[in-house]
Order: C-alpha cells, then sequence, then structure tokens
C-alpha cells in the first residue's frame, strides 16, 4: 500500500493535468488523442469491476450482459420516456444487480464453479443480446441507436457531455478513479478475506462461519454495477450503442483477456489491460489503414487483422504468462528484491 | 400471437424435431470433449465455420458432394487434434478459465483469418434438394437428410464407445483419469483421439450445415451458445443429457419462432433454460461439476 | 522376478520411502505389511508407476521398470489393483473385465481369457451386464481382481484388498488369493489385516515409516512377539 500512495501522489496530478499536455503537444488532433484516453479510463472501469469478481475465481463470461444492460437501458429508457439518465442510470444499475442476483443465487447456493459457471454467464450474456436483438423495433436490433442529442449535445440534465472532450475526460476520470476506490475498499474488506477463504477451500470457509453464498452475491452485486455503470457512461459519451460493441460474448471475452493481460490481483491490472488492450486495437487499426499493402491483400478484411493478432496474443499470453503483464512484473520485482508476497496474493489454482 | 394448435403448429413441431437432429450433433462432440477431457472448446463452433468453407471451396473446385463432405470431416478433426496438441495441453492443468480463454483466443483467431481469407460476404453451395409436402406441410430434403445423417453418425459413435477398446477406454477416462496407465491406455493418446473425433463431428456437422445454411465467418456467434447453452441444460459431459436438451431447445425454438418472430424463439429458449438452470444448475443429467 | 533395490519415493518435499529392498520370485505371495502411513501404498504405486521413484533401481524379469512409462509397466506383466477397487462405476462388468485386456497382447486372448475369469468368479458372470458402480464391496473386489487378470499378467499387485469389507466377505477375499495362487499368478498384497495375510503369504516385509523394519517367512513373522503385540493385538 506505500507503493500505492507514492505512485498516487505523482500519477494524480499527472492524469489531472494530462488534457492541456495533450493539448501542447498534439495541437490539432487532441479530440483524437483524448478520445483514445476517455475509452482506456471507461474500459478501466468495466474492467476493474469484472476483476472484482474475476480475483476470487469467479470467472463470469456474462459481464457483457451487465454492460449492455447498462448502456441500453439508460438509452431506452431517455429516448421512449423521457426519462432524464440521472435516474435512468440508476435504474438500469438496479436492473442489472437483480439479473446478477437471480443468476449468482442458484449457482453459488449449489456452488456452481469454473466450467459450469463460465458458461452459465455466457448463456446470460447471449440471452441479453438475442433480447436487445429481437426487440428491435425499440433498440435499433443489430444496426444500433443512439440517444436523443438533447439541444447541442451539452447538457446536465441529459447527462450528455460528448462535444466537449476535456469535460469528457474529467468525467471518465472521475469514474476510473472510483472503481479504483471501490477495489480499494474490497481488498481491505472482511469480505475479501472471507471470499479469499472461500475460492480456497469453500468447506472449510463455510466451517469458520462465512456465508460464502452472501459473500459471493455481495461481490456479484458490486461488479454487476459498475459494469452496468461503465455501460451506461460509455452510452452517454459514444452517443452510438451496438450490441457487438456493448454486449454479448465478444465483449466478454475482451475484459477477461484485458484482466488477465494486465494482471488480476493487483489494483492497475484491469488498468494496464485496458491500456494494453486499447493502444494495441488502435495500432493496429492505424497501421492496417495506413498500409496499402495489407488494403490490397485483403481489402476491407484487413480490418480483421487486429483481430487475428489479439486472439494469438490471447492464447499466448495464457500460456506463457497467465498472471498477465504487471503480475509478472512484480513478481520478478519481488524476487529480485527477495521479499515475501504481500498478502494481498491469492495462489492461481 | 400467431398460435394456434393447427396444421403449421405441426409442421413447426416437426421442423424442430429436424433441427435437433443437427444440434444433437454438435451438442456431442462439445459434451464428448468435456467429458473426457474437461475441456470446454469455446471455439467449437468457428471449427464448424472452418469445415464449411473447406467443404465449399472443395466442393466449388469439382469434388463432388460426398468426396468434399469427407474432406470436411477429416479437415476438421485434425483442425481439433491441433488444437488440442498445441493450445490445450499447455494449459491442462491450470484454471479451467484458462482453457475457456485460450480457445476464446482461437475463436478469434479463427474468425478473423477466415474473414481475411474468404471476405464477409456470404456464401452458399447453393443446393437445392427440394422438398417433401404432406398433408399441407412442408420438409425440406436437406432437413430431412440432415436429421437421418446426424442420427446415423450418434448410432456409429455409440456403437464404437460401448464395442471397441478405444472407444471404451475413452468412456473409462471420464469415469476415473487416474488409473488410467495401469489398464495400459496412454491418457495422452486418448485425449487426441477424443479430440479428433470432437473436430471430426464438427466437421460432419459442417458437411450437414452447407446444405441449409449460408456461410460467413461469424456464423459461428449464431450456434455457438446455443450449443453451449444445450449441454450445460444437458448437464456439461453427458451425452445422453445434450441429446434429450437438444429436442427440447429444438422444440422452444421452433414452435417459438412459428409463433412469434425468429429471434424470439431463441429468446424464449434461453428464458427456459435459466429457469430450468435456477431450479437445477448442474443441468438435467449432470452431476456436481 | 521383481526386484527392488534401494528404492526412495515421495510426494515433494514429504519423502515415503527409504532405500526399500526387496525380491518376488515367480509363484511366491509377498506380503508387504504396516500400519497406516507406512508407506505400503505408496510401493505399489511406485513399483506400478503411479508414482516415479526418485533413487534406486527396480527391475521385472530384467527389465528396468523405472525407465519404463507408467503405462507400459502392465506390458512388464505387472498388473495392480488399486486401493479402493478404484472400478469404473458407470462401465458395466464386462467392459470393466475389456479395459483390462486394453494391451494388444491381452486383445488377443481376450474370448479365452474372459471365459477363464468368468469360471473363476461366476458370479461376475451373472452381473456381467450390470453397472460396476452397483455392486457389493465383495463382488467389486472381485471384478478388480478379474480385470488385472484380463491383462495375462505374471504379478498382481493387491492394494489392502479387505479395506471396507465386512469380515465375511474379507475371508472370501482371501480365499480368492489362494485361487489365484493356484492357477500360476505371483502375488505381492499389501495388507493391514496381518493375521490373515499371513496365514496365505510365504513371506512378508515389515514396513514402518517407510523403511523395512523386519522380513522373513510368513509364520516366522507370525509368530514373533514384537509383531503379534503391536499388529495383532495380542
Amino acid at each position: 500500500m506505500m507503493r500505492m500512495s507514492r505512485t498516487a501522489v505523482i500519477g494524480l496530478p499527472i492524469l489531472i493535468a494530462l488534457p492541456f499536455v495533450v493539448h501542447q503537444l498534439f495541437g490539432g488532433s487532441e479530440k483524437y488523442y483524448l478520445h483514445l484516453l476517455i475509452q482506456i479510463l471507461i474500459w478501466s472501469f468495466i474492467y476493474t469491476g469484472w476483476s472484482l469478481m474475476g480475483r476470487f475465481g469467479l470467472t463470469s463470461l456474462g459481464h457483457g450482459a451487465f454492460t449492455g444492460i447498462g448502456a441500453y437501458v439508460t438509452v431506452l429508457l431517455w429516448n421512449y420516456a423521457g426519462l432524464t439518465p440521472w435516474l435512468g442510470i440508476p435504474a438500469a444499475i438496479l436492473i442489472a444487480v437483480i439479473v446478477a442476483l437471480l443468476v449468482g443465487y442458484p449457482c453459488f447456493h449449489m456452488r456452481i464453479t469454473g466450467h459450469y459457471f463460465a458458461l452459465l454467464t455466457l448463456a446470460l450474456t447471449e440471452f441479453v443480446r438475442l433480447c436487445i436483438v429481437g426487440l428491435r423495433d425499440y433498440t435499433g436490433g443489430s444496426l444500433g441507436t443512439q440517444p436523443r442529442r438533447y439541444g447541442d449535445g451539452l447538457s446536465l440534465y441529459a447527462m450528455q457531455f460528448e462535444p466537449d472532450r476535456v469535460l469528457s475526460y474529467y468525467i471518465a476520470l472521475a469514474l476510473w478513479l472510483v472503481g479504483l476506490y471501490v477495489w480499494w475498499r474490497v481488498d481491505r474488506s472482511m469480505d475479501r478475506y472471507a471470499l479469499d477463504a472461500a475460492g480456497q477451500d469453500e468447506e472449510a470457509a463455510a466451517s469458520v462461519g462465512i456465508n460464502v453464498t452472501r459473500e459471493k452475491l455481495k461481490i456479484t452485486a458490486i461488479s454487476a454495477a459498475m459494469c452496468a455503470l461503465g455501460g451506461a457512461i460509455y452510452a452517454q459519451y459514444q452517443m452510438y450503442i451496438v450490441p457487438d460493441t456493448i454486449a454479448g460474448l465478444g465483449v466478454s471475452l475482451n475484459i477477461v483477456f484485458a484482466c488477465i493481460a494486465g494482471g488480476l490481483w493487483v489494483m492497475l491490472g484491469p488498468t494496464v489491460g485496458a491500456v494494453f488492450t486499447q493502444v494495441l486495437s488502435e495500432v493496429l487499426r492505424v497501421t492496417v489503414q495506413g498500409s496499402p499493402m495489407l488494403q490490397a491483400l485483403f481489402g476491407s478484411a484487413a480490418l480483421a487483422l487486429d483481430t487475428l493478432i489479439y486472439g494469438l496474443l490471447l492464447i499466448l499470453f495464457i500460456i506463457y504468462m497467465p498472471k498477465g503483464i504487471l503480475g509478472t512484473l512484480l513478481d520478478k520485482r519481488e524476487k529480485a528484491s527477495n521479499q515475501p508476497p504481500p498478502p494481498s496474493r491469492v495462489v492461481l489454482r | 400471437m400467431d398460435c394456434q394448435l393447427d396444421i403449421f403448429f405441426l409442421e413447426a413441431v416437426l421442423n424442430g424435431l429436424l433441427l435437433a437432429g443437427l444440434l444433437a450433433l454438435l451438442a456431442l462432440g462439445l459434451n464428448l470433449i468435456f467429458g473426457v477431457i474437461d475441456v470446454v472448446w469455446i471455439c467449437y463452433a468457428e471449427l464448424v465455420m472452418i469445415g464449411m468453407y473447406g467443404i465449399f471451396y472443395v466442393h466449388k473446385a469439382g469434388a463432388p458432394l460426398i468426396v468434399a463432405a469427407l474432406f470436411g470431416v477429416l479437415l476438421v478433426a485434425l483442425a481439433g487434434a491441433i488444437l488440442h496438441q498445441l493450445v490445450i495441453r499447455p494449459v491442462l492443468d491450470s484454471a479451467p478459465i484458462n482453457q475457456l480463454l485460450v480457445t476464446g483466443g482461437v475463436l478469434f483467431v479463427l474468425q478473423a483469418a477466415a474473414t481475411m481469407a474468404f471476405g464477409i460476404d456470404f456464401r452458399n453451395l447453393g443446393i437445392r434438394f427440394g422438398s417433401f409436402t404432406f398433408a399441407d406441410m412442408s420438409f425440406s430434403y436437406s432437413r430431412i437428410i440432415t436429421f437421418g445423417v446426424a442420427l446415423a453418425a450418434m448410432l456409429v459413435l455409440w456403437l464404437f464407445l460401448s464395442r471397441t477398446y478405444v472407444g471404451i477406454a475413452i468412456r473409462a477416462i471420464a469415469q476415473d483419469r487416474q488409473i488410467m496407465p495401469l489398464m495400459g491406455v496412454d491418457q495422452r493418446r486418448i485425449y487426441l483421439i477424443t479430440s479428433a473425433i470432437g473436430g471430426g463431428l464438427a466437421g460432419l456437422a459442417a458437411a450437414l450445415m452447407v446444405l441449409q445454411y449460408d456461410i460467413y465467418p461469424q456464423i459461428g456467434l449464431q450456434f455457438g451458445p446455443l450449443i453451449f447453452m444445450i449441454c450445460v441444460l444437458g448437464g456439461l459431459g453427458s451425452l445422453i443429457g445434450g441429446f434429450i436438451a437438444a429436442f427440447i431447445i429444438s422444440e422452444f425454438i421452433a414452435v417459438g419462432g412459428s409463433c412469434f418472430a425468429t429471434e424470439w424463439g431463441y429468446a424464449i429458449a434461453f428464458l427456459f433454460f435459466m429457469v430450468v438452470i435456477f431450479i437445477r444448475p448442474q443441468g438435467l443429467f449432470g452431476g456436481r461439476s | 522376478m521383481l526386484e527392488l533395490t534401494d528404492i526412495d519415493a515421495g510426494y515433494g518435499a514429504f519423502q515415503a520411502l527409504f532405500k526399500i529392498s526387496m525380491s518376488v520370485k515367480a509363484g511366491e505371495v509377498i506380503a508387504v505389511i504396516g500400519s497406516n502411513g507406512a508407506g505400503k501404498t505408496t510401493l505399489l504405486r511406485v513399483i506400478s508407476g503411479l508414482l516415479p521413484a526418485s533413487a534406486g533401481a527396480m527391475t521385472m524379469d530384467g527389465v528396468s521398470l523405472r525407465d519404463t512409462p507408467p503405462h507400459k509397466i502392465i506390458e512388464t506383466g505387472i498388473a495392480h489393483v488399486p486401493e479402493g477397487r478404484r472400478l469404473f462405476p458407470r462401465l458395466s462388468v464386462e467392459s470393466n473385465l475389456k479395459i483390462g485386456a486394453f494391451i494388444p497382447a491381452a486383445r488377443k486372448k481376450f474370448e479365452e481369457r474372459l471365459a477363464f475369469v468368468y469360471e473363476l468368479f461366476p458370479r461376475l458372470k451373472e452381473r456381467h451386464a450390470q453397472l460396476a458402480g452397483t455392486l457389493s464391496g465383495g463382488e467389486q473386489q472381485m471384478c478388480a481382481i478379474a480385470r488385472a487378470l484380463m491383462s495375462g499378467p505374471k504379478l498382481v499387485l493387491l492394494d489392502e484388498p479387505s479395506m471396507g469389507l465386512a469380515p465375511v466377505i474379507v475371508a472370501q477375499v482371501f480365499d480368492l488369493v489362494r485361487r489365484i495362487r493356484r492357477e500360476g499368478y505371483t502375488v505381492l498384497i499389501v495388507e493391514q489385516n496381518v493375521r490373515q495375510v499371513l496365514k496365505i503369504a510365504d513371506r512378508a516385509y515389515l514396513l514402518e515409516v517407510g523403511r523395512i523394519k523386519a522380513s522373513g517367512a510368513a509364520a516366522e513373522l507370525s509368530a514373533s512377539d514384537e509383531i503379534r503385540k503391536a499388529y495383532m493385538g495380542v
């Protein structure tokens, strides 16, 4: 924790000053770089939310459902019921949490873990995606939909801020910091030790009076709420949502990959994962679009190259670096300084 | 709502039955792999997709359909074996999530590779077998053939698993992995054979699907989650469970689809699935995982 | 037939066997006795390859077992009936027997051996289509032994065959061991039931905390005061 504070003392002012640095350095194209940073921050928040469950062995492939619910419920309530996102977002979060508890309760109660749990959650995310597409009269189906722009797009009432990139950046930054705070609180709470114990040996944990099911449900609710909130803010920022980017199996896999790549047991792990994945896909996209050779070879299909590399990296990561970038680096640092591992480390089963 | 107990309803029910054959075949491969090796191939549907492309191009190049189909089966069987050898083996001893993710990576790779190699246009073999009409109900021959072949394949597999030494070894290893060396069984070889069989079943499914469906790189996302759901509903790893679950789900899809819009058929099927899992999370025939 | 010289083995940092040397000659029934945790089961697992030895030498008819991959050890003529029977519960009795004959040499003789085993254990023939998991304890032990015989072994390793069985059934199981011996099989039997096993064994080894504390003719050991006090409750 000492390490964290020092990083925070240096890092925070830098992050706050960042938009101005960007403006100085990149003048005309600052909107693009700010956009990149905003994406990183929002997804970091979502990934951090997922990692609250992932670090305790509750590997859900269904969080695409929660981001999807967060985004679509907010947008639909605004478009069709005129409900301001200030009320719409809490409603979306509530729905996501209820769904999470409805699915989580039988799973945890019956001690469903591992493959079963992952596939069940996968089914959940698919169900949500199907509903979104099925309700195409309202949601626009696979083509997506937009929240109705209020006035010039800058509005407190409609919670819209997209035209002002700098404002959007600070909102995203605040969101991200909230996410880190939640992570930190969970990490220090009794619940965390209870879940760690349950992760190692459920029977033993139950025998010392830990209500395993209740603990798991608590963390699931928090995790789902964070992802729903992230999805909603994403919708408010992007001003355009499509099932494939905010709901469904692809999103779920992206979330898990980023957390694994970044490092699952460290506070900034998911953020590192977000930086890695967002930067990676941007670099690939720009390279592909800027390369006449690749365009000639594959035409529009060249855009799939980033997914290809993504997939290959995922495979390589899992096989060779299961603790992720940050996790592996921290491991190396520890070995070098010969310290015993901090108690926050849970052994990868 | 457009739902009366009339002849169209019966047609939907029977079509559901025909669809079930294909879904059961797909579920079979996945359940076999899981039951024996304890791994879920998230990319299973993508393997089918590769098979479909393989069959398409071989047939377009002039080979008769049967030959192309055989090629498809062998191609995906090989792909399954390679998948196991290169990707699954290194992570066999890690947490289940690692295995899921690594096959998730393969999912991305296969989809992207297919997009880059074949483009995003829909392709179709353009084979029409016509339909068969009976009492105002019409059934396409391709569906009937698919049903028949799927059933036959499952029968052959059942015989293999119950009569041959390797087949019995495959069933045994799913029940008690550790003592297999005492029987003289090389676990790694059995895993490889099982992976090849799982791939072969996917290839066969591909051969049947090219008769009825368009081919495009993302097609896996259409039926992949459906197959997982069927397997989990039946109890992951249970061959019987998957079979029965396939029939239940197909009926929901077919009937729901004819009463409402197609998506709703799927959504209702999923909803039913969630309800059953709520009551019995390990699936209809599943033991504790 | 079977020769162990200075075998060491363990689980990770925990060493379970220390410099074990023993031999089994053709036609003998050798007992390995000792209390819980003495290392008896570990010894059998090392012989059949389920656990690698960390030091020492093991040969079967001259073939080095340590250099043989675990699934090939059965081909040297060693069949292991594991502790707790370990039948395949959802396979029929006959399927369990069939898998026992998996190795190529055994497949050729399958029909012959099956008939032989059914003659030896008529109860199994009656129940040949029944799922192995539904058999009674004694029947399961019969089936497990029969499964081992299907590979046509020279040496049968029996791990605690009487464990978890009622006394009446235990007597039946030891009768079975006598019968097998009469058919010409060599048997290495690990047992906690010292009294019974010493009655049917030719020689015995006493294992204590991973070391051989005593060895000799079964009758001798049976008469030894030390053993009688410690292990037979006299």
